[in-house]
């Protein structure tokens, strides 16, 4: 069973000071001094398998290459410090440049390739550059660099795990809490409705690409942070620890902790390293000859989470931990709304929409024209394209001819982010939602372009005020469509009437002109649907236009102003409800009797 | 580059790419039927090959074990599936098949191998092991996993690899080895040298596709492949098991990383690992043939040959960078003809 309540973001406080304690103090603890140099890679390793935790399970970008960025942080400082001489606090930073412009060269290509092909696109990277690393004379060849300069902080050479300790964990810690605070904000939820095809998330307004260019960008400089520390660690680097296999042992990671989580990276990589330096020792003693055998175990470990705990082991330690308390929403924090268009005037105008696939004609020159505070209804058979002409409006769908204008300003490039930025929102057939987030996360996602604050904010928390708006307008909303006591829920908890009423009150967040609704009265009972009508009729008395689609005839008969009727792509009638129902087209195309 | 280098260039890169082509219409054949990209086909190629090593030495192979040890691991996650209707005579049926089979191998080439009983009889059965090995991995992995998303599936086909490198390192050992050539004879055309050598390679591979492309166009378990390729589910509702469909796929893919291990094992040095370089080859090739084009595949396949053998002519040391970096183009290509194909998520 499903934990009802979002548990994923942060665990309780007093129980992560216990862990937090415990991990200040390891390295004045009388443990011999392998334990604590086990406990600085797993550190670096965590670095790395937080960033593809970030890019893998929460964008949904599977990467094989995140080793790559390793060896872009590991190499820089490596060349600078051995060849150049420079200190390697002064190499911080280029490492970091020179990762951050190689995953936005590498990125720009990559995040455009959609579902699997962007995991094979990674593989390819990971295999190139690790030939390149091993070809370039400038970083050793085969061989690699040596003699890489430890670290110094007040003079003092942090050569002793022990004093390497303090450093690696401090940007383990560092960065996760950065990354918490990253995902708890606006530009975090952006990142997690990325998931699938994030059609949903450029409906309100998120450039989903430069959202997924960020979060790579994001993704590599944890990395790159990770190879700083490791190429002053092992104090050399050789073009193995960064290949195809390294990045792997790092996708084993953030699958054994939980693809999703957070703290599934510490845990992974914890787990990963430890049973790495143990098997060197005992595998070959057990086998009676030296070599590469934990890789056995290692892909033995993944095969067996992919066939049998699909989720890693987070979720199976989050079980024991307390549900997160409910979020606290400040009811006293209000958003300005924008003001409406005077009723009556044109708000929507469409002139001939065609819409072709290959052959097919799915909408052949559809005309319409909505005026401000109606509610126009759109009906028509089963594959009337009804929703094909609800996706040219929208922008989800490109038009292969006709002409939209908005408030009488023709709209060329209409995407689903012009179109959210014009104020038109909508609900999706096929409801679109993510399914780990909460109901308030889910309908936060609506108001979006409502807010400013962009990730360096976050992750600073300068972005707190804005935050609790946009929580208490989301509130708001999800309160008005009747949902009040699921505003922490799960999405993937409620029922498909209520998932269809979350959207209504996600596209309500946007402070909309015009709503256009896809079936949303399917799978409601039948107080639900009549309290959406009192609601429907009670946002046109605020002078919001809507259009929706819908089979449920009385619904629809009761509730709009006009009705356009699609048959074959083709609108076929449109008038007053009750001059549509006498209509000898309408009963043909319904009915199929001659007229 | 004269006219006498373009030809060796071009014999050399013919030779290494008909091989290439193989394991690139194997990758497409399991993607088709499975939705796998498996990637460890190399491991195939580079196991055949050091089995051959060992028959030639008159030694026991390494594989016979490696085949008692996934034979153990197939019976035994069978078993622990089946769990709920386990009668008498399935029992009886899976150990007979997933661990009698490997442990016939194990004993049948402990007495034969001593007598080196020379190639008719050590390649047909250095491939029925190889293709025995593909089909454990199907049971094991891939079975269970039937209804996962190609992403779940690519990073199986990842952990697949790490198991059978570690492996191959210990059944194989750490020492890299080169088959003996099917034949030192050569002859002269226009002042050019052509080894037999190569023309077997050819004939080999040519000989192959015109099977598979019969395979596919009529016979029974060729069209049923092709019906789970095109649409799993109406193949099922119409009496097409896809386990089995999954489980020819893999033997195929077996079958054929096999055969090009024999083909390829005269002309390089083989170690355990260098297998997954070789099958990556094809998995380019496949990748440049849009993972479901036969003919475009092989066509790509040839030219990565020549290319190679190009680059390395000019001791280019950047011929994997380039190699591996010409697939990326073609996937963007591809998520741009058809931005909804490949979402499915993890």
């Amino acid at each position: 069973m499903r934990p009802t309540t979002t548990r994923d973001a942060m665990s309780p406080r007093p129980l992560a000071l216990v862990v937090l304690a415990a991990t200040a103090v390891l390295p004045w603890l009388p443990v011999p001094e392998y334990v604590v140099t086990i406990a600085d890679m797993a550190g670096i390793a965590a670095l790395v398998a937080l960033g593809l935790v970030m890019l893998t399970g929460i964008g949904g970008m599977t990467s094989f290459a995140q080793a790559v960025f390793v060896g872009f942080g590991a190499y820089t400082t490596a060349v600078l410090t051995t060849t150049w001489g420079w200190s390697p606090w002064a190499t911080l930073l280029p490492s970091l440049v020179v990762t951050a412009l190689g995953a936005l060269v590498i990125g720009l290509v990559t995040v455009r390739l959609s579902g699997h092909y962007l995991a094979l696109g990674t593989v390819a990277w990971a295999v190139a550059f690790s030939y390149l690393f091993g070809s370039l004379p400038l970083l050793g060849q085969h061989t690699g660099l040596s003699a890489i300069p430890p670290i110094a902080l007040a003079g003092v050479p942090l050569i002793d795990p022990r004093r390497f300790y303090g450093l690696v964990w401090i940007a383990v810690v560092g960065s996760t809490v950065l990354t918490l605070h990253l995902l708890d904000s606006r530009v975090g939820r952006a990142i997690r409705a990325l998931r699938g095809n994030g059609d949903a998330a450029a409906s309100f307004g998120v450039d989903a690409a430069k959202a997924r260019l960020w979060l790579f960008v994001y993704a590599a400089l944890l990395a790159g942070l990770a190879g700083w520390l490791l190429a002053h660690f092992q104090r050399s680097v050789s073009p193995s620890m960064f290949d195809i296999h390294a990045g792997v042992e790092y996708l084993l990671m953030a699958v054994l902790g939980g693809t999703g989580q957070v703290f599934g990276a510490l845990v992974g990589a914890l787990i990963v390293v430890i049973l790495r330096e143990q098997l060197q020792i005992w595998l070959p003693l057990v086998l009676g000859q030296s070599g590469n055998f934990e890789i056995v175990v290692f892909g033995t470990i993944l095969l067996a989470v992919l066939v049998g705990a699909r989720d890693g082991l987070w979720p199976l330690i989050a079980r024991w931990l307390p549900a997160r308390p409910p979020r606290r929403i400040d009811r006293t924090l209000a958003m300005s709304r924008a003001a409406m268009p005077a009723r009556d005037t044109l708000l929507l105008e469409a002139d001939g929409l065609v819409r072709r696939f290959g052959g097919l004609i799915a909408v052949n020159g559809v005309s319409l024209a909505l005026r401000a505070g109606t509610t126009t209804g759109l009906i028509g058979p089963n594959g009337a394209g009804k929703s094909t002409t609800f996706n040219l409006l929208t922008g989800t769908l490109a038009r292969s001819a006709g002409t939209v204008r908005v408030l009488a300003k023709k709209i060329a490039d209409l995407t689903p982010q012009t179109a959210a930025r014009l104020r038109i929102s909508r609900t999706f057939q096929h409801v679109k939602l993510v399914g780990s987030m909460s109901v308030l996360d889910n309908v936060a996602i609506g108001a979006h372009l409502r807010g400013k604050r962009g990730p360096f904010s976050a992750m600073l928390r300068l972005d707190r005020v804005e935050e609790r708006t946009l929580l208490a307008e989301a509130a708001r909303q999800i309160e008005r469509v009747g949902l009040g006591e699921f505003i922490d829920r799960r999405a993937d908890s409620l029922s498909l009437g209520q998932l269809r009423l979350v959207e209504i009150a996600r596209a309500l967040a946007l402070d909309p002109i015009l709503m256009l609704l896809d079936e949303p009265a399917a799978g409601l009972r039948f107080h639900e649907k009549a309290a959406l009508a009192t609601l429907l009729r009670q946002l046109n008395g605020d002078g919001m236009t809507v259009l929706i689609v819908e089979h449920d005839m009385d619904f629809v008969m009761n509730l709009v102003d006009r009705l356009v009727v699609l048959d074959f792509g083709a609108a076929i009638a449109e008038g007053l409800p009750h001059e549509i129902r006498r209509d000898a087209a309408v009963q043909a195309a319904y009915l199929g009797v001659a007229a | 580059m004269d006219t006498a280098t373009f030809f060796l260039l071009a014999r050399d890169g013919l030779t290494t790419g008909a091989i290439y082509a193989l394991l690139g219409v194997a990758t497409v054949v399991v993607f088709a039927v499975t939705r796998v990209v498996y990637l460890a086909q190399g491991e195939f190629v580079a196991f055949a090959a050091l089995t051959l090593v060992a028959f030639e030495d008159g030694r026991v192979p390494g594989i016979t074990g490696l085949l008692l040890v996934m034979g153990v691991i197939a019976t035994v996650s069978r078993l622990v599936q089946g769990r709920d209707d386990l009668r008498v005579g399935k029992v009886l049926r899976i150990l007979a098949v997933d661990l009698g089979i490997p442990i016939a191998f194990w004993l049948a080439v402990r007495w034969i191998a001593p007598s080196k009983p020379g190639p008719w009889v050590t390649v047909p059965l250095t491939v029925a092991m190889v293709t025995v090995l593909a089909t454990a991995i199907y049971r094991i992995v891939f079975q269970p996993l039937a209804t996962a998303s190609v992403l779940v599936l690519l990073i199986a086909a990842f952990g697949v690899h790490m198991v059978l490198l570690g492996l191959g390192l210990y059944f194989f050992g750490p020492e890299g080895f080169q088959t003996q050539p099917f034949t030192e004879a050569a002859f002269e055309v226009g002042g050019m040298r052509i080894k037999w050598q190569d023309l077997i390679v050819l004939a080999t591979v040519v000989v192959l596709m015109i099977a598979l492309a019969w395979f596919f166009a009529k016979a029974r378990a060729g069209k049923a492949l092709r019906a789970a390729a095109i649409n799993r589910v109406g193949a099922s509702l119409v009496g097409i098991a896809t386990e089995t469909t999954g489980l020819i796929a893999f033997a195929m893919a077996g079958a054929i990383g096999a055969i090009s291990g024999v083909l390829i094992g005269p002309v390089t040095i083989v170690y355990y690992d260098t297998g997954f370089m070789i099958g990556l080859r094809g998995f380019v090739a496949a990748v440049l043939g849009g993972l479901v084009s036969y003919p475009l595949t092989v066509a790509a396949a040839l030219g990565l040959g020549f290319f190679e053998s190009a680059a390395s002519f000019w001791a280019s040391s950047y011929k994997e960078v380039l190699v591996f970096l010409l697939i990326v183009p073609v996937l963007l290509w591809r998520s741009i003809a058809e931005p909804h194909a490949a979402d499915d998520d993890a």
